[in-house]
């Protein structure tokens, strides 16, 4: 039997800046967690990686990253992406910063 | 000091020149990122968690007031402010941009620094003493040795694709404060029963997955065929090397699958063949180099205002114990700037503090600086009479911290605050050990115990070789920290002793004060280190209080 698929967002660092980012439905690149698209679908979830891959102008990296829905939008479900969500814990840099 | 030949300034410009193309055409398309990823690799940038990070060259950790301020600058300019210093004796910064990185680069050029060989599997910034040229118990300065390495292995042909990245250190003292022996070549100057100087080479040190203690290949190599050998182990581990497995390629592998007796062979017969193709030329440029080394004219002055000060002030006092070291010259001490502050990042400074400390050096240091792999900034030669004022300076910029050696004087590397390549975070679990201990008021009371934090098994924290050693893991996505208990960088280097289950974040903390606090009730005096102690009871009083009748969680 198959193994049951964890919905994913696409995430990825932006070529110029480096941040963190998310794939929206809309093809947009966000900052936030919340706005990315949550994929439930595993072919659709590698469709939306190769696309991401193909923005090589734009982002650098992208990769399908556990999720899940919340009520606000998706949230991570591990602790490394929940990290990336908001930045270093030593500083208000990045993410903690921009998003202010 | 030395200063970069003419030669040296024209290769790295060109390389600045030439790497600036390289982003251009990355961030108009010509380029690919697999394309772009070495490119940018060799010249010290990568792209982790939250951002760019530039890992810039210090070599042997020596640094002079005018390079101080421009990475000053730079942090200001291009970064957010800070920089944080490395165990490899780096600096790091943690937010560039990709489009500003060749202007850092450039800054860089322009006061003779650089990133190249900061990454890839290359001979990697040749580390040293951070007391190099000034400790009491040094044979001689390692750092033109030092400089010979670095201009010898920069872009050095045959050596710019090893099976994985080789790290040389080097101490001119028989103490060993450079970690020699957990290194792929330590070097470790002694003197011969005719008293000549030379080296014990050591070879197969290295931490990381597969923690190995070096093993000694020559007990005395005449100083002046150091240079030979270096390049026969290199060419030996570059045939034998292994390039199916990244994990086994560091020449540690290589030593243990091979065995002590033959690889000690294969270099001294690979040794035989280079030494007479060397013919003295590198000789020739160690003496040169030697001569830009040369001390600064130390004065001859009393040091009453030291004695007085150090008598009536108790803050000074407490300063001075733990942050001065013996120096070679009468009148002078070794000063250790702690980048530790209790709750702050460890090896961070701020702009300013760089500033203020680059100035600190040019009106009480000779202008000499250096960066330890303990994340702190040296002044190598201050006169005693000069520590009051220099003290009162320190405590104005908020970088008087008396806790060299202590329990906050924490290495911890920058874990998955940053690290793409981490498991877990280092940084919290330090500021809060700092915190902990400080509001405590124990740290003086327990006396030197060295702390060092990992938040992988790359182990850039070094924590096999911490008194309490802390490795951050991911056990099924939760950070899990191991504790490993008596591990020594020192001369009598050794690897820590795993305790048993890791911690959970929120029990790490209380897990070392348990460990700290049976120290406390069964060493036999003051006097007796946590390191001593340990050695003496074995693991038996520590694994009991951190398993036994606590809550402790067993989170693995």
């Amino acid at each position: 039997m198959s193994r049951r698929f964890i919905p994913k967002v696409v995430t990825a660092n932006r070529l110029r800046e480096g941040d963190v980012v998310y794939l929206t439905a809309d093809d947009r690149w966000s900052l936030l967690h919340h706005e990315a698209e949550l994929i439930e679908d595993e072919a659709q979830a590698n469709l939306r990686l190769l696309f991401a891959a193909a923005q090589k102008l734009y982002v650098v990296g992208a990769y399908l990253a556990d999720a899940k829905a919340g009520p606000n939008g998706p949230e991570p479900v591990h602790f490394r992406e929940a990290f990336r969500t908001r930045g270093p814990s030593n500083y208000a840099h990045g993410k903690q910063a921009d998003l202010v | 000091m030395y200063s970069y030949s003419e030669f040296d300034e024209a290769f790295v410009r060109a390389r600045v020149a030439q790497f600036s193309q390289q982003v251009e055409r990355r961030l108009d398309g010509s380029l690919t990122e697999e394309e772009f990823r070495p490119l940018r690799l060799m010249n010290g940038l990568y792209l982790q968690l939250h951002a760019y990070m530039l890992r810039v060259a210090i070599p042997y950790g020596t640094i002079n007031p005018r390079q101080m301020r421009q990475l000053a600058h730079i942090a200001q300019t291009w970064d957010k402010g800070y920089g944080h210093f490395t165990t490899r004796q780096n600096i790091q910064f943690n937010w560039p941009k990709l489009e500003d990185v060749p202007a850092i680069l450039q800054a860089l050029a322009d006061v003779g620094m650089h990133a190249i060989q900061t990454s890839g599997n290359c001979v990697r910034n040749v580390t040293a003493d951070h007391f190099a040229g000034a400790a009491a118990d040094e044979i001689e300065d390692p750092r033109p040795v030092a400089e010979l390495l670095r201009q010898w292995s920069t872009d050095h042909p045959e050596f710019q694709f090893l099976p994985r990245k080789f790290k040389i250190a080097i101490t001119g003292s028989p103490n060993d404060r450079a970690v020699t022996r957990a290194h792929d070549i330590g070097l470790r100057m002694v003197r011969n029963a005719a008293g000549e100087p030379g080296f014990e080479v050591m070879v197969g040190g290295g931490l990381g997955r597969t923690p190995m203690i070096a093993h000694t290949v020559r007990d005395f190599l005449p100083k002046a065929d150091l240079l030979p050998y270096v390049e026969a182990v290199l060419s030996v581990y570059n045939t034998l090397g292994r390039r199916d497995n990244k994990y086994k390629a560091r020449i540690k592998i290589t030593v243990h699958e091979t065995g002590k007796p033959e690889i000690t062979r294969m270099i001294e017969e690979r040794f035989a063949e280079l030494r007479p193709l060397f013919g003295g030329n590198d000789q020739k440029l160690l003496a040169e180099i030697e001569e830009a080394f040369a001390p600064p004219a130390f004065r001859v002055a009393p040091t009453d205002a030291y004695d007085a000060f150090y008598k009536a002030d108790p803050a000074f006092r407490a300063w001075a114990d733990t942050n001065l070291h013996d120096h070679k010259a009468s009148g002078y001490a070794i000063v250790t700037i702690s980048l530790k502050a209790h709750g702050e990042t460890p090896g961070d400074a701020t702009a300013d503090q760089m500033r203020e400390i680059a100035a600190l050096a040019e009106e009480y240091g000779h202008s000499e600086l250096r960066i330890s792999h303990e994340q702190n900034v040296i002044l190598p030669h201050v006169h005693k009479s000069d520590l009051p004022a220099l003290h009162a300076r320190l405590a104005k910029a908020g970088l008087a911290t008396a806790n060299v050696g202590l329990i906050s004087d924490i290495i911890a590397c920058p874990g998955m605050d940053y690290c793409a390549l981490a498991t877990a975070r280092s940084i919290p679990i330090a500021q809060e050990i700092a915190t902990r201990f400080d509001a405590l008021d124990l740290e003086h009371e327990i006396g030197p115990l060295k702390i060092k934090i990992s938040g992988c098994i790359n182990a850039c924290g070094h924590h096999h070789v911490g008194h309490i050693g802390i490795l951050g893991l991911d056990r099924a996505g939760v950070e899990n920290y191991q504790i490993t208990l008596g591990g020594d960088g020192t001369e009598t280097a050794t690897i820590g002793e795993k305790t048993g289950p890791g911690f959970a974040y929120d029990e790490i903390v209380p897990a070392v004060e348990r460990l700290v606090r049976a120290y406390l009730s069964v060493r036999t005096s003051q006097e007796e280190t946590f390191l001593q102690t340990y050695r003496r009871t074995g693991i038996d009083p520590f694994k009991a209080a951190l398993y036994d009748g606590e809550d402790s969680k067993d989170a693995a």
